[in-house]
């Protein structure tokens, strides 16, 4: 029987395919904190590219896949928030998981830094990044999963917490460097980044320069600093991508290996 | 294949300072409007209550419409029903013909632009003057407008001004937008008062009084109301609104969400022709009761043509709005064409977005925009039969953890040939402007069974 402490570990598929170094932190840091982490190597997407390319026939039979795999959880933790968001908030879209033990799995599915602040009280890691760090609000954290305070909304909104600012609050050494945009897109958008090279770059290369004082970016989501790593490898300048899982891991030692 | 979008914007793009300047600028609109919200504490009750009078409009939309036309009618306003552009084009020129009109003024309505309105005028050897500066400016470029609130937003005062030295005359080498606005405003004046007629838009229209109101901030509009003894008014027929009391909840929105504005400089309410003048409005349906009828997409119609979510769209501010080549550019626009049908090329839109969400975050109305454009994505495949097929493919690799794990190994085997530029590159379009990222060689999944799991 999985309690509290048993977390399912959640790797995005672009996450295991060309980012594995952040599923490591990820692992680092929740084991550090005393959890119980739990991979099912058999995982692979939950479906989120072909449910925003209309595909929603290939999408639900990804879904119910992932909803099946992580069945036996208390609490799903993800290095990425757009995934999170797919499966919190957008599987009813498909017709289903709107409730009972399906529902409940969904709203206990995490982005890690959210998991991290709401749920363990934003821990510190011993974290040290001698660094000028720039912060990119992933736009489905960001909206969807609400991990930050949003430019567009008015003074009655419910006050909310900004994640990703409070955990790197906690490293020693981290300077965080303001941008002029506080929450605009950098261009990734999934499917919208290949058909839509021109513009999806030429975004990218303006949220680059808006950081152009930092060393690094940072942010919960692998799929925008690839995105943003693809713009900077071309372009030759702007700060280098890191996922907040990397730097938050900073003082930790390497991954046991049981 | 990149999208037609894409490809109209690499002309845009290629202008770099064109390309900053139309940002910088756009995203002042944002900025202002920003800073106005944070003046209004009630903000979020605002666009909730806003957007509960217009659902509950939508609902009951068929009995106001005829509240509207029995209001209108008692004022002495005569009612036309047109179901297409077509229909609505015909019905303004047959007007304009049986009195032997030859001068329009006419002020900004997208609608007409929806519509196509000008050509068909034009075509009848009527002449027709847009008297919005920024419609003036693109009308004398023979342009579209790029932008529903500011049409020349992507002209430079150099290039206006030369515009107007070509067009109007004005001084060779006048680039101050002050004295060029004075120029256009007295070619304008001598127009309006030699005009037989005026067209003008309607930004709402009360069903309990018959009352259309139009907004502006350059009186054009209303100057055009008050001199010809025609008035067409032209307008969608979700511009309804029940009540006036209702009134001031849209305009508190409107002009704030529009340009940071408190209010807009005139706000005119029309109840009825002017004594020995006539006023007609012409409703138009154009592919709404569609809209009206499908769940998914209704709320689509509670727009009130405020421009924010352009104004805060990355990809609008980056492409421009011919990249669009709609009427009706950025988000709000690529979720009407499907349904408008002004143009080909509509359904694509729907995929020109990251889905950065934006534009639901900043619309006035609380239209679910970017939920919108996944449900035409869903509605709508434009995916040809290759990439349907592909989908399906990769989908189904995807249910099978070791088909999954053997892709990815393939794709590293081949990552570093993927990162080169050659002809037929499947990742090409990833390479426009980017490079492939490092690949690390070995997924998390091998790691973790190379050293978590012990072999079976």
């Amino acid at each position: 029987m999985a309690t509290e402490r048993d977390i399912g570990l959640f790797i995005p598929c672009y996450v295991d395919q060309l980012a594995p170094e952040v599923g490591w932190a990820t692992v680092r840091i929740l084991e550090h904190l005393g959890h119980r982490v739990h991979y099912d190597p058999e995982q692979t997407c939950c479906g989120q590219p072909f449910l925003n390319t209309g595909a929603a026939g290939d999408a639900a039979r990804l879904a119910r896949g992932h909803l099946a795999r992580f069945a036996r959880f208390d609490a799903i933790v993800c290095p990425s928030g757009s995934c999170v968001a797919t499966v919190r908030h957008r599987f009813g879209e498909l017709g289903f998981g709107e409730q009972g033990d399906e529902a409940r799995q969904r709203a206990n599915t995490f982005e890690l830094g959210e998991y991290l602040v709401d749920r363990l009280g934003t821990p510190d890691l011993g974290a040290r990044f001698p660094h000028r760090v720039a912060l990119l609000q992933s736009c489905h954290g960001l909206r969807d999963l609400g991990l930050g305070p949003r430019s567009e909304t008015g003074p009655d909104a419910e006050p909310v917490r900004n994640v990703v600012e409070q955990l790197l609050g906690t490293v020693s050494g981290l300077e965080l460097v303001p941008s002029s945009r506080a929450d605009e897109c950098c261009g990734f958008g999934g499917s919208f980044a290949v058909k839509f090279p021109e513009v999806s770059t030429r975004m990218g290369r303006a949220r680059l320069e808006d950081f152009s004082a930092a060393e690094y970016v940072t942010g919960t989501d692998v799929s925008c600093l690839l995105h943003l790593a693809g713009v900077r490898a071309h372009t030759g300048t702007g700060p280098i991508p890191i996922h907040l899982a990397e730097i938050l891991a900073s003082g930790l030692g390497e991954a046991k290996a049981s | 294949m990149t999208a037609r979008l894409d490809q109209r914007a690499r002309e845009v793009l290629a202008d770099e300072d064109a390309v900053r300047r139309h940002d910088a600028s756009v995203f002042d609109l944002r900025q202002r409007r920003d800073a106005a919200v944070a003046e209004v504490p009630d903000w979020e009750a605002l666009r909730e209550r806003a957007s509960g009078i217009k659902r509950h409009l939508l609902d009951h939309l068929d009995r106001y419409l005829e509240r509207f036309e029995t209001q209108a009618r008692a004022a002495g306003v005569r009612v036309h029903w047109a179901t297409d552009a077509a229909s609505a084009n015909r019905i303004v020129s047959e007007l304009l013909a049986a009195r032997q009109v030859r001068q329009v003024i006419k002020s900004k309505s997208m609608l007409t632009e929806e519509c196509g309105l000008n050509p068909v005028l034009e075509a009848r050897g009527i002449e027709v003057v847009d008297t919005d500066l920024g419609e003036r400016i693109v009308q004398l470029a023979g342009e579209p407008p790029s932008h529903i609130i500011v049409p020349a937003i992507h002209r430079s005062r150099f290039e206006i001004g030369a515009l107007f030295h070509r067009t109007m005359g004005t001084p060779e080498g006048e680039s101050d937008p002050e004295r060029l606005t004075r120029l256009a405003r007295a070619d304008l004046r001598r127009k309006f008062t030699e005009a037989d007629a005026a067209i003008t838009g309607v930004n709402f229209a009360v069903a309990e009084t018959g009352s259309i109101v139009v907004v502006t901030n350059e009186g054009n509009a209303d100057l055009g109301m008050s001199l010809p003894n025609l008035h067409i008014a032209c307008m969608g027929l979700e511009k309804l609104i029940p009540a006036m009391s209702d009134l001031p909840v849209f305009l508190r929105l409107l002009a704030r969400s529009a340009t940071g504005q408190p209010i807009s400089v005139y706000t005119s309410v029309v109840t009825g022709p002017r004594p020995g003048a006539e006023l007609h409005v012409v409703i138009v349906d154009n592919g709404r009761s569609e809209l009206l009828a499908s769940d998914g997409h209704r709320g689509a119609l509670g727009c009130i043509r405020c421009g924010a979510c352009l104004n805060t769209c990355p990809v609008y501010r980056k492409a421009g709005g011919y990249a669009y080549d709609q009427p009706i550019p950025g988000p709000i626009g690529a979720v009407l064409a499907p349904s408008l049908r002004a143009k080909e090329g509509g359904a694509e839109l729907a995929q020109a977005s990251s889905l950065c969400g934006s534009c639901s975050a900043v619309c006035p109305m609380r239209i679910d925009l970017h939920g919108q454009l996944l449900a035409w994505r869903r509605e709508n495949r434009t995916a040809g039969a290759l990439e349907r097929v592909v989908t399906f493919v990769a989908a189904t690799a995807m249910t099978r953890p070791a088909l999954f794990g053997a892709a990815g190994r393939t794709a590293a085997n081949f990552w570093s040939l993927l990162g080169r530029r050659f002809a037929g590159n499947p990742a090409a379009s990833w390479l426009h402007g980017r490079e492939l990222p490092e690949h690390p060689g070995e997924s998390f999944r091998a790691q973790w069974l190379r050293r978590r799991e012990t072999p079976k």
